[in-house]
Order: structure tokens, then sequence, then C-alpha cells
């Protein structure tokens, strides 16, 4: 019994060093093969993704009696379902990717000169985070998506303004951290401007942190715009976005589940592999607390 | 201590007027009000009588401080879609909406505390994969997904579940379970790592050379410790909640103030949309506020800090 108890933080330290690569790896094959659906979209897809038939509408998918014509059937306008989902794949990255980048740009830069400064400026910004914490995001995105009219960039733009928390809280904390360091009070004292050590000493300790953040940030916004595109407010008709999918899927889920539940699996499966990759990469890039 | 408390409560403050002029501008300016309530095909004549009727034609500084001060004194005004009160609206839709949030996080604290406890104490084992592949799963399914697969399954093909409505507590028990999976991965996580750090320490190192017997160290001593932050962030994730529960709510037409909010939304209704931006806003300032007050109480070092 106690041999056990004795072995668990060894224990937990060597799955932690075995799991990032078995993680990242998965993570990583399965994100390969998502970015060769969006780019290879053209050529994979069998049919326009917008071109509707009511010819041939509700066709079932291959394994349920359908055709290879439409391998994974129809849906309720006569678009083949398949090529919809592999354009799809370019909406879901172009959000998480986009937005992730405009929340990291955003809380980067306010969480980085929190770190550096201190004093009134660490005090402007931990003021800011607290307020955009406050803001209860989803209901804030709506109303605003609903006044300000949605589309790709608009989405974009909600996103990343309810996603740059996580980065300025945790960029502030590493960048102050890493600005009491040794190697940055010598390049003080060797006169380097804020601009050169923040560039040169600072970033390059805490780019780990940010890849990370960025990682799980890009499937927290994939899912948040497949919630706005369900609610109808995300990505508006007739794009192929996954949650439009879905949300138009609903009327007939009881007859036809597959509308709803071959997007859903893929959604799911797409931001599996992100957070896989994300925890790969944290167990490898993020140092463990001072034990 | 009380220096630490007054600045605390001075950020609330500043926190909550910061948010009110945020939720009054982003739907003030980002388009245009008159416009929005008249809808598509309101002519123009139409849509500026809208805007004298409703004093959208006066400064935004009046319309904010009319606005403000009003919401002070708990009137939020009247709801363009009802002309029902707002602030009476919005209390008479909270029981739901509050019951779903506590019944929600009951059910993800009772799945993963255990789940998560358990994992801890045997990392790498079949349960801990278990246990973090359904943190995995749960992540990255979205809960509008969970609740349509909840409907299909529940209420379509066992037909044992009502599926929409409120009107027994049946109704509650798919989207509770719906919710519940959406906070679960979290407190999961949290429970687990809190106990692989606990079980790491000194003291219950001590309290196993001691010779106590192994169920003891677990319960007594670890296991209190690793729940406090499971605790603290449950009380954050509350507000957490109101987000999801919004889109639980619609999916299973449940009355509480996530349907009311997105309701509202899709009717351009903005009175209720900027009160239940601002009531969330001031109970999340408020639940932060005494988890700070609570931990200062409970650890002498965080006044000084």
């Amino acid at each position: 019994m106690m041999s056990t108890m004795d072995s668990v933080p060894e224990a937990a330290a060597r799955k932690k060093r075995a799991r990032p690569n078995q993680s990242i790896v998965f993570g990583g094959l399965l994100l390969l093969f998502f970015f060769a659906m969006a780019i290879l979209a053209g050529v994979l897809s069998p049919h326009d993704p917008y071109a509707q038939s009511l010819m041939r509408r509700l066709r079932p998918p291959v394994w349920d009696g359908g055709t290879w014509t439409y391998p994974l059937g129809t849906d309720a306008f006569g678009r083949d379902y398949l090529s919809r989902l592999l354009y799809g794949t370019r909406i879901s990255l172009a959000v998480g990717l986009g937005g992730a980048a405009l929340a990291g740009l955003l809380g980067a830069t306010l969480g980085i000169m929190a770190g550096f400064f201190g004093g009134w400026v660490d005090r402007i910004a931990s003021f800011v985070i607290s307020t955009r914490l406050a803001l209860p995001s989803l209901l804030v995105a709506l109303a605003v998506l609903q006044v300000a009219g949605s589309g790709l960039s608009v989405v974009i733009i909600v996103l990343a303004l309810t996603h740059w928390d996580r980065f300025a809280v945790v960029m502030r904390t590493s960048v102050r951290q890493t600005a009491r360091m040794d190697f940055v009070t010598r390049a003080r004292a060797m006169g380097s401007s804020d601009l050169r050590i923040v560039a040169q000493e600072v970033m390059p300790n805490v780019m780990g942190q940010f890849v990370v953040i960025f990682t799980f940030e890009v499937a927290q916004c994939i899912l948040a715009a497949a919630v706005l595109s369900f609610l109808g407010l995300g990505i508006q008709a007739p794009e192929p976005s996954w949650g439009l999918m879905m949300s138009e899927g609903r009327a007939r889920m009881t007859t036809n589940p597959g509308l709803i539940s071959m997007a859903g699996v893929t959604l799911m499966v797409l931001v599996l592999a992100v957070n896989l990759v994300g925890d790969g990469l944290r167990d490898l890039l993020v140092p463990k607390g001072p034990q | 201590m009380l220096r630490f408390l007054a600045g605390k409560l001075i950020e609330a403050v500043l926190v909550c007027i910061t948010v009110s002029i945020i939720t009054f501008a982003l739907i003030h300016w980002t388009g245009d009000l008159a416009v929005s309530i008249g809808g598509m095909d309101a002519s123009k004549e139409q849509v500026e009588q809208l805007r004298r009727l409703y004093g959208l034609d006066r400064s935004a500084v009046a319309q904010y401080a009319d606005w403000a001060g009003r919401a002070l004194r708990g009137d939020f005004g009247t709801s363009f879609f009802s002309k029902e009160d707002v602030f009476p609206l919005i209390l008479s839709r909270l029981p739901v909406t509050v019951a779903l949030a506590f019944l929600s996080l009951g059910l993800g604290l009772l799945i993963a505390v255990p789940l998560g406890v358990v994992a801890a104490t045997r990392p790498g084992s079949c349960i801990d994969r278990v246990a973090l592949s359904l943190a995995v799963l749960g992540q990255a399914m979205p809960s509008y997904w969970t609740a349509l697969l909840l409907i299909l399954l529940f209420g379509v093909q066992l037909q044992v579940l009502p599926i929409s409505g409120t009107d027994s507590w049946q109704s509650f028990v798919l989207p509770t379970i719906a919710l519940g999976w959406f906070v679960m991965p979290v407190l999961m996580r949290l429970a687990r790592a809190g106990m692989i750090d606990v079980l790491a320490a000194d003291y219950v190192r001590t309290a196993r050379a001691k010779g106590l017997p192994r169920r003891v160290v677990l319960f007594k001593h670890a296991l209190r410790n690793a729940i406090m932050p499971v605790v603290a962030v449950a009380a954050v994730q509350l507000g957490f909640l109101l987000g999801g529960s919004i889109v639980v709510e619609s999916v299973f037409a449940l009355n509480g103030v996530g349907l009311l909010a997105w309701n509202a939304i899709q009717r351009s209704d903005f009175p209720v949309v900027q009160a239940i931006v601002l009531i969330v806003a001031f109970l999340f300032v408020v639940l932060n506020l005494l988890a700070d007050l609570i931990n200062a109480l409970l650890d002498p070092r965080i006044r000084v800090a």
C-alpha cells in the first residue's frame, strides 16, 4: 500500500515525460489531416458545396443505402454533405487561428507591458482584465453580432475581443518573473532600451507559454465560433460552416441524425486534435514550478 | 486588512461602472438601434419616429446617465417586445437558471471530484487514462451538440424524458446533464492536479511516516486541501455557467434567464439584453469579491501581497 503512494510523484513525473510525445504526435497527425482537408478542399470535393438541387434532397450516406456519388449524402437543400464538410474545415481553421492570433496580439501586448513595467501600467492592465472577465462573453458576442451584423471578419474580431484574457493573465505573470532575472538586470545595466530588452531577453523566455495558450485558445475559438453559427449569428448561410450545418440539420435530426452527427464528430475531432497538441506542448515547453 | 478590502471594493465598483459603460456603448455604437428595432421593412420616417420615441435622438452621455441612474434604482426600463418591466421579468426567470446552474455544478462535481482524486492516486493507470480521456472529450464537444445528442438518445430513441419546456422536474434532467458535462472537465483536471500536488507535499509524507493508514492520509490530510481550489473555481464557474445556459436553455426551451437573453437578442430587445449583461457582470464581481474576502480571512499572506 505504502509503496504505491511513495511512487506517486516519480510515476507522475515519468508519465509527464512519456505522454507529451504521444499526444503531440497523435494530435499533430490529426491536425495535419485537417490542414490537408482545408487546402485540398477544392480538389477533394466531389461537388460544388453551394450547388442546390431539389431533385437530390436528403440522400442517405453510402453506408445507409446511398451511392458513392454523394458519399455522405446530401442536406435538405440537396447540397453534397462531404463537399460542405471539406470546405467547412477552411472556415473552422480560419476562425480558430484568426481569432486566437488576434486575441494573442491583444492579450500578450497588455500582459507583457503590465509584467514588464509594473506600477500603474500593471494596475491599469489588471483593471482591464477584471472588467473583461466580468463581462459575460457569449452574451456580449451575440448582442454585438446582432447589432453589427455578422460575417467571417466580424466573427474573428468578436472572438478575439472575448478570448484575449488568458494571454494577458499568463504573460503578465511570466514576464514579471523573467524581468527580475539577472540577465535582464545585466542587459539594463549595459544600457539596453526597454524595447530591446523585451524583444531580446524577455520574449524568448515567455514564448513557450504563449505557444501553449495560443493552441488552447485556437480550440476555444473554434468551439465558440461553432456556437455562434449554431445560434444563427456567426458565419451566415449559405457558407458551409459546421455550426451552421448542425443548426440547419436540427429540424430534421430525428429522421436524419447524420446531418448533425457527422459535422459534430468532425468538429469534435478537430478540437480534440488541437487540445492534444496543446497538452503535449504544455508538458514540453512550460517549466514546472519550483519543485 | 481594512486597506486591502477597501482597495478590492473600490476596484469592484470601478469594474461595475466600466462594464455598464461598455454594455451601453457596445449596443449603441456598433449599429443603429432605431434601425434594429424597426426591422428591415421600416421606412425612414418610421425609424425617425422610433428614434424619438425611445429617446435615441439625445446625446450619448444624456442617454447613458439616464439609463445608469435608473438602473441603480433597480429600474431597467421596459422591454421593447413585451412592454413588461425588465427587472421583475428577469427576476421571475432567475430561479430556473439558478436551479439549473447549481444542479449541473453539483453533477459536475459529483463526477469530477471522485474521478479526479482516484486518478491522482494512480497516475498513468487505467482509471487515470479513462478520466483524462473523459476530460479531453468533454472539452471538445460544443455544448449545443451534447444537448442535441441527449435529445436524440433520451427524447427520441428511448422517449423517457421531456426534451423541451419547463413543466416539471423532469424537464431539468437533460439540461443538467448537458451543462454538467460542460463544466466537468475543468473541475476534474483541477481535482486531479490538486491531489497530485498535495500527495507530494511534506505533511502528507509526515502523515505516512507516522504510519497512519492510507485511507486516513488520503481523506483526512490530502483530500481536504486538494479540494479547496476546486471549490473556489466552482464558485467562479457559476458565472461561466450562465454562458452555457444560453445555449442549453435555448436548445431545451427551458424558460430561464439564458432563454430570455437569447430571445431578447433575436428580437433586438435591448433594455433586456443590457440589464442581463449588467446583472450577470454584477453577480460575477460580487462572487469574486466574496472569494477574495474568504481567501484573505483564511490566508493572512494574501492581505499584504
